[in-house]
């Protein structure tokens, strides 16, 4: 009787258990193989393009170590470099999540900058932390704004939202030019024409005990809280399915508008608070150094982090670390800057094709 | 002359100097898209392009081989994006994007030391010979290029609507089912509209460096690769209306500096913006349609 019983049962217990308990892990590790064939491919031709070259591939990858990470020194430049790198690229992860790709990240953060300048300078004479403040706030408006109208013109128009979204930047940049050269320009600024400064005393300090750029915390915290919205909410939960599947979403009374308006919201609002801490950090006001192309590198690391706000981390840390290596590697190896943006074309171009990876390999795939 | 004739007259210069780049691109464009491809690229393929004209030029001394050159770069990198796209999952958006980065990485890279010399330029065809006026006769200095893009054009016109080639990449830009039904090479004919279209923006890239402005540097190319693809959402997928198309962003983009003729030269930064203006004014006006936009490509990516 009783050996009847678990003869009969066994089969269905075995059924109702999950058959492939492994799948979960081996489809996070089909999503790190990807991007990382694709990063050893892009070495790989890069080190072919070097070799034609005539420079060693070899040295160039000591030259990076050095340069990225070789001293404190050299760390300190590569986290200046990834900190607003880790907000421009929440810029187009948020709206990636939702199948959209946005491109103007750098207008957000020449705007969000200049709004964030513009905002401090009635109050250059009050204390620095009220300064800091209006100017988180009003960068990270601005920036919420401008790639805003690209959500909006998406949701509301149907228009094409890469498009817009760098045409607009186009149009962002000239109203940077318009302000910055015209009526808000220090006449005391003759070379570079620049808006007047929030004084010495509003600068944003390094951070204490680390001595590193101030917009590192703010990065990571911002990245961890956009992670749980996007995974750890219902609101991120809506957003994946519409990135899934946009159709499905709509049928499903999931608030479409809604959610593409908020992604670009919040990610414009990431990008733009990355301008204004620079401001704050580094140039203590806002001029043409704001443009230093942080957007469009930060469109790369999206892509390279799949969306996911944990991955943008560490890739915002090697195209941060790339970027700080470019002057040594100009002095050392003679190789034009440019190299920097060649190698990282090769990363862009070998990460995009290595999504044909997927599904291909049966060992990845649910089984039983 | 009165000021507002010179404003019309040096716009009219501008627009015939600085629509053909938008000519060549849009055209490419058009190829790509009426193949059901979308090729942001375009805006690497037109530095690239720019580059190689120079240099060849200057290495060759003559500017026509740098004008094939310009066509060939183009040709392999649109190459590269139609082959990598034809694969599985690959998003061709973000791929051009990509293609974008590494053509203009590419460019910067050994185009560094043809930033100082000098390379033989294109001639330019007076055709304001008639007249005395110093300002007509400059207006009227046509492009060789200019004119080889009104050619291109019309045999565009023609390849879709009068031949074999034509109708087939149509047919695949409006339905791959049908193309499939039909047996036809999907993935084939798409990388050869993606390349031919690629050879033209390259095409479009030299005559930013060999005519107009006229000297390689790092910031010859002001997005025309990309507002290529609003000029051809405008021109509605008509090699003819990119013509006109090209030349209505070639005028908005002489605003600003015909204004400066005339002594005007408040807001210059904003007039500067104004070909961008007209592009998002356009594909507002355009998308509002959906998807029943006349002439759309079917299995266009952006039109999904």
């Amino acid at each position: 009787m009783n050996s009847a019983t678990t003869v009969s049962t066994t089969p269905s217990l075995t059924q109702a258990q999950p058959a492939d308990r492994w799948y979960p892990l081996r489809r996070s590790a089909e999503a790190v193989m990807a991007p990382l064939v694709a990063l050893i491919g892009a070495s790989i031709l890069f080190s072919v393009f070097l070799l034609f070259l005539g420079a060693s591939p070899l040295d160039f990858l000591d030259l990076v170590w050095t340069g990225a990470f070789g001293s404190w020194f050299s760390i300190q430049n590569t986290v200046q470099r990834a900190s607003p790198l880790l907000l421009t690229a929440l810029c187009v992860a948020l709206p990636g999540q939702l199948g959209l790709v946005i491109i103007g990240g750098e207008a957000a953060v020449v705007l969000g900058g200049l709004a964030a300048t513009v905002c401090a300078l009635p109050l250059v004479n009050t204390t620095p932390v009220l300064v800091w403040a209006v100017m988180a706030v009003a960068g990270a408006a601005m920036g919420a704004f401008w790639i805003g109208i690209s959500g909006w013109l998406k949701a509301k128009m149907n228009v094409n939202e890469t498009i817009a979204s760098l045409v607009l930047a186009y149009i962002g940049l000239a109203l940077f030019n318009h302000f910055v050269e015209g009526v808000l320009r220090d006449p005391a600024s003759l070379n570079k024409p620049s808006t007047y400064g929030i004084g010495d005393d509003n600068m944003l300090d390094t951070v204490p005990w680390l001595d590193v750029h101030p917009g590192l915390p703010v990065g990571i915290l911002a990245c961890i809280l956009c992670w749980v919205l996007i995974y750890r909410t219902s609101t991120g939960f809506a957003s994946r399915v519409t990135g899934g599947n946009i159709r499905a979403a709509q049928l499903q009374g999931l608030p479409v508008d809604k959610l593409i308006l908020l992604a670009c919201a919040i990610g414009g609002g990431c990008a733009g608070l990355a301008g204004a801490i620079e401001v704050a950090a580094e140039y203590g006001r806002a001029n043409a150094s704001l443009n230093a192309g942080y957007g469009y590198t930060g469109i790369l690391i999206a892509f390279l982090a799949r969306f996911n706000p944990l991955a943008i981390m560490p890739m915002a840390i090697l195209l941060g670390g790339l970027g700080a290596a470019g002057g040594l590697l100009q002095r050392r190896m003679g190789l034009p800057d440019a190299t920097i943006q060649v190698l990282q074309g090769l990363i862009f171009v070998s990460i995009l094709t290595s999504d044909t990876l997927y599904g291909r390999f049966r060992w990845f795939q649910p089984r039983g | 002359m009165d000021p507002v004739s010179t404003v019309l007259l040096s716009m009219l210069a501008g627009s015939l100097r600085v629509s053909t780049p938008f000519l060549f691109v849009s055209l490419g464009e058009c190829l790509t898209e009426k193949s059901g491809r979308i090729n942001l690229g375009n805006e690497g393929v037109l530095v690239l392009g720019a580059m190689v004209a120079y240099a060849t030029s200057y290495e060759t001394g003559s500017p026509w081989a740098g004008v094939f050159a310009a066509a060939v770069a183009g040709l392999l990198l649109g190459a590269l994006h139609g082959a990598v796209c034809g694969l599985a999952r690959v998003n061709d958006v973000a791929m051009g994007i990509a293609i974008m980065l590494a053509g203009t990485g590419v460019a910067f890279f050994f185009g560094k030391p043809y930033v100082q010399p000098s390379a033989a330029l294109l001639p330019g065809i007076p055709f304001g010979f008639w007249s005395d006026n110093a300002q007509v006769r400059n207006a009227l200095q046509v492009c060789p290029l200019f004119l080889v893009g009104l050619a291109a054009a019309g045999g565009l016109h023609w390849c879709f609507n009068a031949t074999r080639v034509g109708l087939r990449i149509r047919i695949i830009g409006d339905s791959q089912d049908a193309a499939l039904a039909l047996g036809l090479p999907i993935n084939r004919t798409r990388l050869f509209a993606t390349a031919c279209g690629s050879a033209l923006a390259g095409v479009g890239g030299a005559f930013l460096s060999l005519y107009y402005p006229g000297s390689w540097n790092e910031g010859l190319s002001s997005g025309q690769g990309l507002m290529a693809v609003a000029l051809v959402v405008f021109a509605r997928w008509n090699p003819i209306n990119c013509i006109w198309a090209s030349l209505l962003f070639g005028a908005a983009g002489a605003l600003g500096p015909s204004l400066q003729t005339v002594g005007i030269t408040w807001g210059y930064y904003l007039f500067y913006a104004a070909p961008y203006i007209v592009t998002l004014v356009v594909l507002i006006i355009t998308a509002r349609g959906g998807r029943s936009l006349r002439g759309m490509p079917g299995q266009l990516s952006i039109g999904r």
